[in-house]
């Protein structure tokens, strides 16, 4: 669905090393006009250093970036970062600390030899869009962390940019107003209609916000898809452990599931194709039902129950099994510590993945 | 903050060891008598010669040429240099190096220069003087640059390039003001060295132009005259001010 709107921006097999370090490994993506585009994964998977490459602040050592326009094709790597339609708002906000709020979101305006008039005006538009109107003759010193990140995202969008990226926004902000800037930003994408790619390293914030999740790790792209999908369906084992809680059986492959010695035949359906023998079954938490012993797929031992109000996370140790297997109900659990209990499955809700893939 | 109690004796005692000569020294200044060890009474008698003594202006001209003009390069050179150190070398050895004629001896450093000006056949004169005090002049005005750019965020000019800011305008708009606290600072203990500065220029300078220390050295030589003391008073007024508008004027830049 997504992916039917016209591209803003095609990457095409980028790569870069840091000496030894592979940062960026072939990566290719197009990102759509005006979506909210997220880069995830750890530390170190390379999503900074592609951001920064699409700013102009790194050259890849090879691949093509263009971003494709009306009189043909843009190509971002002929472009300073001061020529690209692009703006990039720092993780550290890197507001200047000698110039007033209203002059730090000018600046960029003023770079353009726009008429004073005009800067007065988009100036005053967009602090009114950030709700800082107040703040105007402000020293960022001045201001909290929420504030100078509001800065931070007027003085890149007082440009107008075809595109803007995000690094990590909300590190540096406390829970309370993590939460609420996450809503504000995804209101403002939709109020002032332009492409939002963001880096992050937290799965909540990119699922939440993001219309498309590209999840990476060792400087590849595992997967690109909708929140949904990375979660219903992962493509590789790194996906499905890394955004959200999963129980994973590795086994060989058969007909219906996987087969893991010790524990028999386990179901689950293959949503992409399987190359290898070795395979393994991922089924998440909250998909596993407590259930009556001649329909179980597995037993075991309750270790831990942690209540969580609506809902409670059991621990149950499976024999055979090396890790104990995570199962979340609704509400509070109907078993108590040390419990026999029996789990078991709807097929569908298991995927099976190739080992190597 | 807690009281200090018996250990206030030490403290008084090491600021009266500190300033009691420097208050002796100004209250002598206004002494009447032509002997400068005993007290007859107030006059501004040796302000007023020190104004009509042409080798005491002379002198003061020469050393305000010297110390204006050493503030002047030694800032825009040491600005740059640790600009420089700190983008593109990133190596303590190096750092180190140009910091060197800041704390090597001012002896050693003199001699060097004067062997280095009759090398290349100079002439000696207040533009060697100049040129010394540049060379340690521009090691200090480093040191507290470099300072000041281990605090700096480096993504301040790349979110000025990102907002449509070439390298030139970048260095002019944002590096140079969010460096200004520490350039006024190194400029400003530039000038307080070089106004004062002896040994090196005593062997860099020719004879036709002594700098006012060495004609408060040639003068001393043959005895302290109440003269020397209302000069050394009005230079202590000079350096205080400088000092104290300096730390003034980096408090207030930092603040904003």
């Amino acid at each position: 669905m997504t992916d039917l709107r016209p591209p803003i921006l095609r990457l095409t097999g980028l790569s870069k090393r840091f000496g030894e370090t592979v940062a960026l490994d072939d990566v290719s993506l197009d990102i759509a006009q005006n979506e909210f585009f997220a880069l995830l994964g750890p530390s170190g998977c390379g999503k900074t250093t592609l951001l920064r490459s699409i700013a102009g602040f790194e050259d890849p050592d090879t691949g093509e970036m263009a971003m494709p326009s009306d009189t043909g094709d843009i190509n971002l790597a002929t472009l300073p970062p001061e020529r690209r339609p692009i703006n990039l708002m720092f993780q550290s906000y890197a507001l200047f600390p000698h110039m007033s709020v209203e002059r730090n979101v000018a600046y960029g305006l003023e770079r353009e030899r726009l008429p004073k008039t005009e800067v007065r005006q988009r100036v005053g538009q967009v602090l009114e869009t950030v709700g800082l109107t107040g703040k105007a003759k402000a020293r960022p010193a001045q201001l909290s962390g929420g504030q100078r990140q509001r800065v931070a995202l007027a003085r890149a969008i007082v440009k107008r940019p075809r595109m803007l990226l995000l690094d990590e926004p909300l590190s540096a902000l406390d829970r309370k107003v993590r939460a609420e800037m996450q809503l504000e930003l995804k209101r403002l994408q939709h109020e002032v209609g332009i492409t939002f790619v963001v880096v992050t390293h937290d799965q909540e914030e990119a699922m939440s916000m993001a219309d498309r999740i590209a999840v990476m790790s060792n400087g590849r792209v595992e997967q690109v898809d909708s929140p949904i999908d990375l979660y219903e369906r992962p493509r590789t084992i790194f996906v499905a452990d890394f955004i959200g809680s999963s129980n994973a059986f590795e086994g060989t492959l058969t007909g219906r599931g996987v087969h893991v010695a010790g524990l028999g035949d386990l179901p689950g359906h293959r949503p992409w194709p399987v190359a290898t023998d070795d395979s393994t079954l991922i089924v998440r938490p909250e998909d596993i039902r407590l259930t009556a012993p001649q329909d179980s797929l597995l037993d075991g031992t309750v270790l831990d129950i942690q209540f969580f109000g609506g809902s409670s996370t059991l621990a149950v140790s499976v024999d055979q099994h090396p890790a104990p297997v995570l199962v979340t109900t609704h509400g509070a659990a109907p078993v108590s510590r040390g419990d026999r209990v029996h789990l078991s499955w709807a097929p569908e809700r298991a995927v099976v993945l190739g080992r190597t893939a | 903050m807690r009281r200090l109690g018996w250990l206030n004796v030490p403290l008084w005692l090491t600021y009266a060891f500190l300033y009691t000569p420097i208050l002796v020294l100004v209250v002598m200044s206004f002494n009447a008598s032509k002997t400068p060890y005993t007290w007859t009474g107030f006059s501004l008698r040796w302000y007023g010669e020190l104004a009509s003594d042409d080798l005491i202006r002379q002198g003061f001209i020469n050393t305000m040429i010297v110390a204006v003009g050493a503030t002047v390069v030694a800032t825009a050179l040491g600005t740059l240099l640790a600009i420089g150190i700190n983008r593109y070398f990133r190596s303590a050895w190096l750092e180190a190096y140009s910091l060197t004629p800041a704390i090597i001896p001012d002896l050693a450093l003199a001699i060097g220069l004067l062997a280095f000006f009759a090398l290349v056949g100079v002439t000696l004169g207040l533009h060697t003087v100049l040129l010394a005090h540049v060379v340690f002049g521009m090691a200090f005005v480093a040191a507290v640059v470099l300072a000041r750019l281990g605090h700096t965020d480096p993504s301040l000019e790349e979110a000025s390039r990102d907002l449509g800011a070439g390298p030139v305008s970048t260095f002019l708009r944002i590096t140079v003001p969010s460096l200004m606290p520490a350039i006024v600072a190194g400029a400003l203990l530039v000038f307080t060295l070089s106004l004062d500065e002896f040994v090196i220029a005593f062997f860099t300078d020719g004879p036709a132009t002594p700098t006012l220390p060495i004609v408060i050295y040639s003068m001393v030589r043959f005895g302290v005259t109440p003269e020397i003391n209302a000069l050394a008073a009005l230079l202590l007024l000079v350096s205080f001010t400088v000092v104290i508008s300096a730390q003034r004027l980096t408090r207030f830049t930092d603040s904003i």
